[in-house]
C-alpha cells in the first residue's frame, strides 16, 4: 500500500542499485517519511518488494537510531548532548524544553506535538548548543530562541529559525 | 584575519555565491574535469595525485593515489566510487559546509576519480541527518546531468558517470569505509575484515574506492594547478596541501577554518580562532575528533601535520579541534566521550561491545563520586584489552579519551575517587548503575 502509493518513486530508487537489498534504507526512509515511524505492515511491504525475509528487514532497522519502530511527536526535538555541545551548554537546552513543554528526554506531550530526545553528534560542533526538529537543524541555541522555535512550530507548523546551506563562520564582507 | 590563500573553501566565500551549476563554471569550474576527459589517461591522473601526495580527509590519511592506483586495471566487471559524507565524528563539521555551499566542486572530484578507476557508477553515502545536503546535492546532480558532466556519454566521450545520493540512518560506524559499504548494501553497518580490501572487494565484492567529501574537493584543484603545486603546500613531504579544519568548544570564534597544514595549534586556537572566549587558560584540547587522544597546553606548539601530531600521542584524524577551558572536569569530558562511544559501538566485536559497557559503567561510578579503589587501572586494563583487538580502528578510537585523560590528568581521577570513599558507607553494598 504504502509502496504502490509511491510507485514512481520505489522504482527509482530501485533503479539506482544493481542488487535490490542496496534499496532498504531508503525505502525505510520513505516509509518513515510517510507514517512518522516505520510500522511492521510498512517493514513486511518493504520485505517483499526487496525479497527479503521480515526479520532481515527488521534487523536492519534496529541497527539504525534514527528508525523509530513506535510513533512519536508531529516534530521530533532532537537535542545533542555530545562533548562539544556539552562544552557549550547543551544540557541546559533539554533543561528549557523539558520546562517549557513539561516532558522529559523520551517523553511526548499529551497532544502528540513533540517529542524530545537526547542524541548523539549531529555534526554543528562549531555552532552549538544545537537541535535537530525532523529535517530542519536550529543552531546556536538560547533559551529566547528554543522558545521562539517552539512557538513557531506549535503555530505555524514551521520556523524561519532554521539553518540554511551550512557555512560557518560566514565571510566578511570586504569594504 | 587568515593570510592563507584558500583552495577549497575560495568559490563559497565570495558575495553571493550559491553553489549553483553556473556560478561554479564561472569560477572555473569543471575546466578540470574537462583537460581529464580531453587530454589526459586513467594513469595520467593517477600519476598526478601520487605527485600532489594527497592524502584521505576523513581522518585514517591514506595516500588517495596509492589507493587509486590499488584497483585492479584489468578487472571486467562494474568498479564503484563511495563517496563517504558520513561525517559523524564528534568534532567534525566540514564536509556540510563543502556539500551545502560547493557541491560542485566535490562533485567534479567525483568525475574525474570515476574516470581515473574506470567506474561508471559512484554513491554518496551521506548522514541520514543531512537532509538539506542531501537534496543540495539531488539538485547539484541534477544540474550535472544536464550539464552533461554526469551522466551518459559525459562530455562527449562516451563514458557513463552516474552519481547518486544514498542516505544513511543514524550510525556513526558506517564512517568507516567497509561498514559503510555494507550499510550501502541494505546490510547492519558492521565493519569487514581486512583483507580483503575494499580495493578489490569493495561494494557487491567488486573493486571499490571509498574517499571523504575534502578529498574529492581537492581533486579538481591538483588536475588544474598540478601536482607539484600541491606538493608545495603545507608541510611536505608527508602532508601536503590545506586543510578545512573544524574549531569548536570554548573557543571566542568557533567554525570552519581552512590553513595550509603544519602551523602550529597555538596559531590556530588563538589567532584564527581567536583564543579562550573567556580568557580562562586552556586545559586540554582534541587535535582531531572525538578518537584522537587529548593534548595539554605544553603541545600548543605542535604542527598541525600528520606525523607532528601522531608524535605527540594523538592524532589529526578528521581535523576537528576541541578546546576546553581550565575548569573543566576531564573526568566528565571523557565520560561524554565515552558515553558516545558506548552508544556507537556496532557490538561486532566482542572486546569493543563488552569492553565500551564497562568503561562507561566505570567511568560514570567514578563521576558519580562511588568509585573504587582500583578504579583507574580498572579502566588502563579494559582499555588495553579492546586496543587492537577488534576489527576496525573503533576499538582504539573508543580507548584514546581515557588512556589520554588518565596520563595527564590521572590526579583528577584519584580526586573523585579519594571523595568516594571518604563518604560512602563502608558497610553498603555499592548500587549497580544504570545506562
Amino acid at each position: 500500500m504504502l509502496l504502490t502509493k509511491f510507485k514512481k518513486e520505489v522504482e527509482d530508487i530501485l533503479s539506482r542499485y544493481p542488487v535490490k537489498r542496496s534499496a532498504l534504507l531508503p525505502l525505510l526512509n520513505l516509509a518513515q517519511r510517510e507514517e512518522g515511524f516505520v510500522s511492521e505492515p510498512a517493514m513486511r511491504d518493504i520485505a517483499k518488494v526487496l525479497e527479503l525475509t521480515p526479520p532481515q528487514v527488521f534487523e536492519t532497522v534496529t541497527f539504525y537510531t534514527m528508525f523509530n519502530l513506535k510513533p512519536i511527536g508531529k516534530f521530533h526535538l532532537q537535542v545533542c548532548k555530545s562533548l562539544m555541545c556539552a562544552l557549550v551548554k547543551s544540557d541546559e537546552v533539554v533543561t528549557w524544553i523539558t520546562k517549557k513543554l513539561n516532558i522529559a528526554p523520551g517523553q511526548t506531550t499529551p497532544d502528540k506535538t513533540f517529542t524530545l530526545s537526547v542524541v548523539e553528534c549531529l555534526g554543528s560542533c562549531g555552532t552549538g548548543p544545537m537541535m535537530q526538529v525532523n529535517d530542519d537543524y536550529y543552531e546556536q541555541l538560547t533559551e529566547e530562541k528554543v522558545g521562539r522555535v517552539l512557538d513557531d512550530l506549535a503555530r505555524d507548523g514551521n520556523c524561519p529559525l532554521k539553518s540554511g546551506p551550512f557555512m560557518y563562520p560566514l565571510p566578511v564582507a570586504k569594504p | 584575519m587568515s593570510q592563507y590563500e584558500k583552495i577549497l573553501l575560495k568559490n563559497m566565500e565570495q558575495p553571493g555565491y550559491t553553489g549553483s551549476l553556473a556560478e561554479y563554471e564561472q569560477a572555473g569550474g569543471y575546466q578540470a574535469f574537462r583537460k581529464v576527459v580531453k587530454d589526459m589517461q586513467p594513469d595520467q591522473v593517477i600519476e598526478e595525485v601520487k605527485k600532489s601526495g594527497l592524502r584521505g580527509r576523513g581522518g585514517a590519511g591514506f595516500p588517495t593515489g596509492v589507493k587509486w592506483g590499488f584497483i585492479p586495471k584489468d578487472h571486467p566487471g562494474p568498479k564503484y566510487l563511495c563517496c563517504n559524507a558520513d561525517e559523524s565524528e564528534p568534532g567534525t563539521f566540514k564536509d556540510r559546509q563543502l556539500m551545502e555551499r560547493d557541491p560542485h566542486q566535490m562533485l567534479e572530484g567525483m568525475a574525474i576519480t570515476c574516470f581515473a578507476i574506470g567506474a561508471e557508477t559512484a554513491y554518496i553515502y551521506i548522514r541520514g541527518e543531512f537532509r538539506l545536503g542531501a537534496s543540495i546535492l539531488e539538485k547539484a546532480i541534477h544540474e550535472a546531468n544536464a550539464g552533461g558532466y554526469l551522466g551518459e556519454n559525459v562530455l562527449g566521450s562516451g563514458r557513463t558517470i552516474k552519481v547518486y545520493v544514498h542516505a544513511g540512518a543514524g550510525a556513526y560506524i558506517c564512517g568507516e569505509e567497509t561498514a559503510l559499504l555494507e550499510s550501502l548494501e541494505g546490510k547492519r553497518g558492521m565493519p569487514r575484515f581486512k583483507p580483503p580490501f575494499p580495493a578489490t572487494h569493495g561494494l557487491y565484492q567488486k573493486p571499490t574506492v571509498v574517499n571523504n567529501v575534502e578529498t574529492m574537493a581537492n581533486i579538481p584543484h591538483i588536475i588544474n594547478r598540478g601536482g607539484q603545486w600541491f606538493a608545495g603546500i603545507g608541510s611536505p613531504p608527508k602532508s601536503c596541501g590545506t586543510r578545512v579544519f573544524c574549531l569548536s568548544g570554548h573557543v571566542k570564534r568557533p567554525g570552519n577554518y581552512e590553513v595550509p597544514m603544519g602551523i602550529p595549534f597555538r596559531e590556530f586556537i588563538y589567532d584564527i580562532g581567536g583564543g579562550m572566549r573567556s580568557d580562562k587558560p586552556i586545559k586540554a584540547f582534541i587535535p582531531g575528533g572525538a578518537s584522537a587522544p587529548f593534548l595539554t597546553p605544553e603541545h600548543l606548539d605542535v604542527k598541525m601535520d600528520f606525523e607532528a601530531v601522531a608524535m605527540a600521542g594523538s592524532m589529526l584524524g578528521s581535523g576537528g579541534v576541541t578546546v576546553m577551558e581550565e575548569g573543566t572536569s576531564m573526568v566528565w569530558a571523557a565520560l561524554r566521550l565515552m558515553e558516545f562511544f558506548y552508544h556507537e559501538s556496532c557490538g561486532k566485536c566482542t572486546p569493543c561491545r563488552e569492553g565500551s559497557s564497562w568503561l562507561v559503567q566505570t567511568i560514570q561510578r567514578i563521576w558519580n563520586k562511588q568509585g573504587r579503589d582500583g578504579d583507574i587501572e580498572l579502566l588502563s586494563d579494559l582499555c588495553k584489552n579492546i586496543a587492537g583487538r577488534t576489527v576496525c580502528a573503533f576499538g582504539e578510537a573508543e580507548v584514546g579519551p581515557i588512556q589520554s585523560t588518565i596520563k595527564y590528568f590521572r590526579h583528577e581521577y584519584e580526586a573523585l575517587i579519594c571523595e568516594a570513599q571518604a563518604t560512602m558507607p563502608r558497610n553498603k553494598e555499592i548500587p549497580m548503575l544504570t545506562l
